[in-house]
């Protein structure tokens, strides 16, 4: 009878203390937003969306840091979800398993784990000084492209090992090939999963400055890099261009991280409505991420 | 002597170190239903599924001796093994519908093998559906996710797909382990008018129907094929007692 009571205080006790530790984290999150709200949603106007960066912090904009974000999030998917769907595809439907992919899997899983600031000397190695791409966009694509490379491939895999057996086994035996399976029932199946890999691994990248910063990204930008598409007033009008890639450029958490070493009260309020533009990004590619799941689980049942 | 569709000499079968089949050998014969028995994991679907080479999927799976299909042994290198399975039509003991609707479940069969006309496919899920005896319950909602369905009509959508691709043999994993007695009759009025057309080998743990479907039976136990004779031999004269002794309930 004692020993029921002793259990039940010590149940009692564990809730109690598994409640703390999930509030914690939640109340620390809560009290950080409600900070960086107080300070930056007020600076948070039109303006400063279509402004660029300046010494006045009443006129600084963060222009050519959410347009350098989109080209280089731009840049890094092209790069980095061919190569990580198809490498999570080959790994997981057609490598035959042998000492060699399992080497390949464990290092994948490895590379996930690296520190993104040795990422961003790969870049500076690679493509800034040995290809010569300078401090460009692309420089800055191609390095967070191999930054969330092995996230790719994992979600992918992941992915795919989720969809059953059975269903493979049923698609064979009706005398589909292998890449008919793959294409055409176990990619379809899976893609919701892979879709919600992609966002994160998306949305990890978009918050990303220690590579960038190494590469040397510009802190301090006041122009845009060439738009790839631009009108003119004479013969042919329309035009394309793909010298914006060689252009410099900043991100956000960059600009933010400038503002905030900044002295002045007034760029600490726009480093906290920057914070505030970043969280609300990478909010909604997480809330986006969670609805597919959600949905694709809704849709396919086994 | 007809030419057997399938001659099966000298099979062993092994997951890993795991040995489950046994040194079988045995002559399937064309436009015959024949059925094997035997308890639980005695290997019986091991044995199906080497029959079109679908256990290569497993990676543990390993096999040794001679399965050959009209005379070419599946297992040689230079065989293809999509066309074998086109061939070897299979349904499987739990239903697997793909998570798609009924319509492009059988669509889907027809398509990997190029038949792109619409009224082609049309005809084709109509009439399979119709042999399944599923197309009464399914004419109206063919667009429906067939996840939908219930164990029962899932396992005869899985034979119609089965059916949608024509092949020459249909390998039956108890396909009619999750169906009600109505089904379960529908399936086998079906068995009987396949035989005409095609060599069925049906997996059953019911001793009637495999009396009522097969024209032979063999007997499995612990990975080796203890009798194989006409299904009337096997069940009012079984040359083995331990044939005996399971076919009369006798056994674990
Ligand atoms: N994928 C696998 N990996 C390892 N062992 C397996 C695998 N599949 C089957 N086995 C083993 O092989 C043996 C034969 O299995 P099998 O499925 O062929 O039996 P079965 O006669 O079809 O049984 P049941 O009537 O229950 O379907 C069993 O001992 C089983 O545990
Ligand atoms: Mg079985």
């Amino acid at each position: 009878m004692n020993k029921t009571k002793q259990n039940k205080i010590i149940d009692k006790c564990f809730g109690f203390l598994g409640i703390a530790a999930t509030l914690f984290g939640l109340i620390m999150l809560l009290v950080f937003i409600i900070d960086v709200l107080s300070d930056g949603l007020g600076r948070i106007n039109w303006s400063f969306f279509t402004s660029f960066p300046s010494r006045k912090p009443e006129q600084a904009g963060i222009l050519s840091a959410w347009v350098g974000s989109v080209w280089t999030m731009f840049i890094t998917a092209m790069i980095a979800l061919p190569l990580g769907i198809g490498a999570g595809i080959h790994l997981e439907e057609y490598a035959r398993k042998s000492r060699l992919t399992n080497f390949i899997e464990i290092n994948i899983a490895n590379l996930a784990g690296v520190p993104s600031v040795i990422y961003g000397l790969l870049g500076l190695g690679l493509f800034v000084r040995y290809l010569q791409l300078d401090r460009s966009v692309l420089a800055g694509g191609f390095t967070l492209a191999l930054l969330i490379l092995p996230v790719i491939i994992l979600s992918t895999r992941e992915a795919l090992r989720a969809v059953p057996f059975s269903m493979r086994e049923a698609s064979y035996a009706v005398g589909a090939t292998k890449w008919q399976t793959v294409r055409y029932q176990v990619l379809p199946a899976a893609f919701g999963n892979i879709l919600t890999g992609i966002i994160l691994a998306m949305s990890r990248a978009v918050g990303e400055t220690a590579p960038l910063i190494t590469i040397g990204a510009l802190t301090y930008i006041a122009f845009l890099p060439q738009s790839p598409i631009y009108f003119s007033s004479g013969f042919p009008y329309l035009h394309f261009s793909l010298k914006g890639l060689f252009d410099p450029f900043t991100v956000l958490p960059i600009q933010i991280f400038n503002w905030v070493s900044r002295p002045q009260k007034g760029f600490f309020t726009n480093a906290a409505a920057g914070i505030i533009v970043l969280l609300g990004l990478t909010l909604i590619m997480n809330t986006l991420a969670i609805i597919l799941r959600h949905h694709h689980q809704k849709k396919i049942r086994w | 002597m007809v030419n057997p569709t399938f001659r099966i000499t000298g099979l062993d079968a092994f997951y890993g170190n795991k040995h489950v089949l046994k040194n079988i050998n045995i002559d399937i014969l064309p436009n015959a239903v024949t059925a094997l028995i035997g308890p639980s994991g005695c290997g019986k679907s091991t044995f199906i599924r080497s029959l079109n080479r679908i256990n290569d999927l497993i990676l543990t799976f390993r096999r040794e001796g001679k399965v050959c299909y009209h005379n070419q042994d599946i297992y040689a290198k230079d065989v293809d093994v999509v066309e074998l399975r086109r061939r070897v039509g299979m349904v499987f003991q739990k239903p697997n519908p793909f998570p798609k609707s009924i319509y492009d479940n059988i669509a889907y069969c027809l398509k990997v093998h190029g038949i792109k006309d619409k009224d082609k496919i049309d005809a084709t899920v109509e009439s399979s559906l119709k042999k399944a005896a599923l197309w009464d319950e399914v004419k109206n909602s063919l667009r429906q996710n067939a996840l939908t369905l219930s164990g029962g009509q899932q396992q005869r959508l899985c034979i119609a797909r089965t059916l949608a691709v024509e092949p020459e043999v249909i390998l039956f994993d108890e396909p009619c382990s999750s169906l009600d007695p109505i089904s379960t009759a529908k399936i086998e009025e079906l068995i009987h008018q396949l035989k005409q057309s095609y060599t069925l080998i049906i997996v059953t743990h019911n001793m009637q129907q495999a009396a009522r479907v097969s024209d032979f039976a063999g007997f499995f136990l612990l990975g080796e094929l203890i009798e194989f004779d006409k299904t009337d031999k096997i069940f009012t004269a079984p040359k083995d007692k331990r044939t005996e002794d399971y076919i009369t309930g006798r056994f674990g």
